[in-house]
């Protein structure tokens, strides 16, 4: 049953000019399309469908098991599963248009040429922005690979820029020495917004079997176990980068995504917690009004980068 | 609206059946209703972020006028483990009906399960009522006894092999299978437990050019067709969803 809820005017943000009304967006990979969760949520009030990686040609992600559960998290190693740029922009954007929320498509490129082919697919195709996925940490060529060296992540950033007209958000891996540096890196190459985090890399072993529990051996861990790195890599990024941050990393209520707001982002993802919870970015986004009342605030805005430190 | 819940549900009852597998009763109403044998639920089972996870069961039963359903389970790990703590009045959330379930057809239904896949069979032969139903089940050992009695009162026929011989014949079900076929006349096969044995069934009414409908199971997060923990390869070439394209398909969708 469909959870009937609509956001305040209090919580309406607009991030590197994509207009949300709320500051609650779906991380990629964890909400498929947004269709596969309108049994549960109205998507007119979820602030952007961030859909999952896609690539230039379909691709059928890695084989073996997927996931394993981890103390308060989970550990994935699904490996980019997507149909391709074509059947999303033949056979679900058609669809997903149709709904009043801004859809932003997370791409993802074997080469900086690719990211480049891929801004241009989307080009014109009605979607609100892109997503420059530099930090999968899963996949043998790219994703990652691009994320780790401030390079390679500016060279991907501005061949993006290049072919496209769109708001281009980079999506920052945890998993490097200096998180600022990367940020700084695609700042510079201009990057419109920065995300993060993507999954922290992990692994987990089958003490009777002798073998890892994932199929891909490593995996991207999320979920509330995730949330003290997030929130620090988060703080530290927005306090040096002057364009907004989406902060992401084990939300699972209102609470945690204020704690995100007041470290400096401008919005923030719900990733893991749709798997438990199907309402869950209509459930964050209640939960920040709430306590926007609560402490009687007109707007988000003023919460947003407001930590004091002692 | 397809109608799924993210319902809160109340234990009603729980029982042993074994050593290590429970039958749970829930009150989820929304969902009881809605359920065809074949769907499952998914269970979130501690309000808490261990384990964080919903677990996927499949339903042996769904009473829609008394708003319930049941679960049979086998106690594995840690969430299992919780569940079998509960007695009634304890909470979850219900997810569910999730899936497409088994398509309810021919006049002489053969179901072959194997362990634990044994249980969306044990509803489906429910609503093959008042067709003569046949099951070969397969399991361990003796203390897998609980399936003939719980089968008994909605199959005409029974088979059974054990592993280890301590209950009917020795071996797997898939040895016994071609016997079967070959002194009755069936016109479709349901079948769900261990990859392999699917594989072997598929195989055997595949050459017997039975029509077969097979269950899969998988790790999974969503049960919502989004995080794709759970998808399998398509004979055709395309992936497939279990959580949402099944877990119930046609043999030869899924299995060479």
């Amino acid at each position: 049953m469909q959870c009937r809820w609509e956001a305040k005017k209090s919580l309406a943000v607009n991030i590197a000019g994509i207009a949300m009304k709320t500051p609650v967006m779906v991380a990629s990979g964890t909400f498929g399309f947004g269709l596969e969760f309108e049994d549960f949520v109205d998507l007119s009030q979820v602030g952007a469908v961030v859909v999952k990686g896609t690539t230039l040609l379909p691709r059928a992600g890695n084989s073996g098991r997927r996931i394993a559960e981890t103390p308060a998290g989970m550990l994935n190693c699904i490996g980019l599963e997507n149909p391709g740029v074509e059947e999303f922009l033949t056979a679900i954007l058609p669809e997903l248009s149709r709904r009043d929320v801004p859809v932003i498509v997370n791409i993802s490129g074997n080469t900086v040429e690719e990211y480049g082919e891929l801004a241009a697919c989307l080009e014109g195709s009605g979607v609100a922005g892109l997503e420059v996925n530099i930090s999968c940490p899963n996949v043998k060529q790219g994703g990652i690979a691009f994320g780790t060296c401030p390079d390679s992540a500016a060279a991907v950033v501005r061949m993006v820029k290049a072919n496209s007209t769109l708001p281009v958000i980079a999506k920052l891996s945890p998993n490097v020495t200096d998180i600022v540096l990367m940020a700084k890196a695609v700042e510079g190459a201009g990057a419109d917004a920065i995300s993060l985090i993507n999954t922290l890399l992990g692994m987990a072993i089958d003490i009777h079997s002798w073998k890892p529990v994932l199929g891909n051996t490593v995996g991207g861990l999320s979920g509330p176990a995730v949330k003290p790195v997030a929130l620090r890599m988060v703080w530290q990024v927005a306090r040096a980068v002057a364009v907004p941050v989406i902060g992401m990393g084990g939300i699972m209520t209102g609470e945690d995504a204020v704690e995100f707001l007041l470290a400096g982002a401008a919005a923030v993802s719900v990733g893991t917690a749709n798997f438990i919870d199907p309402t869950a970015p209509v459930s964050v986004a209640a939960g920040i009004q709430t306590y926007l009342e609560q402490r009687r605030l007109n707007h988000v805005n003023d919460i947003v980068g407001q930590l004091i430190l002692a | 609206m397809s109608g799924k819940f993210a319902e809160p549900a109340r234990v009603v009852s729980q029982v042993s059946l074994s050593d290590e597998v429970r039958r749970l009763t829930l009150a989820a109403p929304g969902t009881a209703a809605a359920l065809r044998p074949g769907q499952f639920v998914h269970l979130k089972i501690a309000d808490s972020y261990e384990p964080l996870l919903r677990r996927p069961f499949s339903v042996t039963a769904a009473d829609p006028a008394a708003g319930t359903l049941e679960i049979i389970y086998r106690i594995v790990g840690k969430g299992t483990g919780l569940m079998a703590a509960m007695t009634a009045g304890d909470g979850v959330n219900c997810l569910g009906p999730l899936g497409n379930g088994f398509t309810p057809q021919g006049q002489r239904p053969l179901l072959v399960g194997g362990g634990m896949g044994l249980a969306p069979l044990l509803m489906l032969a429910g609503a093959l009522c008042p067709r003569p139903v046949t099951v070969l089940m397969g399991g361990r050992d003796h203390r897998e006894l609980f399936w003939t009695d719980l089968f008994a009162g909605v199959c005409h026929n029974t088979h059974i092999t054990t592993d280890d011989g301590s209950m009917g014949r020795q071996g797997l079900t898939v040895d016994l299978l071609p016997e079967l076929l070959a002194q009755n006349h069936f016109d479709m096969i349901y079948s769900c437990g261990p990859q392999p044995m699917l594989a072997a069934v598929a195989r055997i009414a595949a050459l017997r050019q039975i029509p077969c409908q097979v269950s899969l199971e998988d790790y999974m997060a969503c049960g919502l067709g989004a995080c794709l923990s759970c998808t399998c390869a398509g004979t055709d070439g395309k992936r497939r969803k279990v959580c949402t394209d099944g877990p119930v398909f046609w043999a030869g969708e899924v299995l060479a």
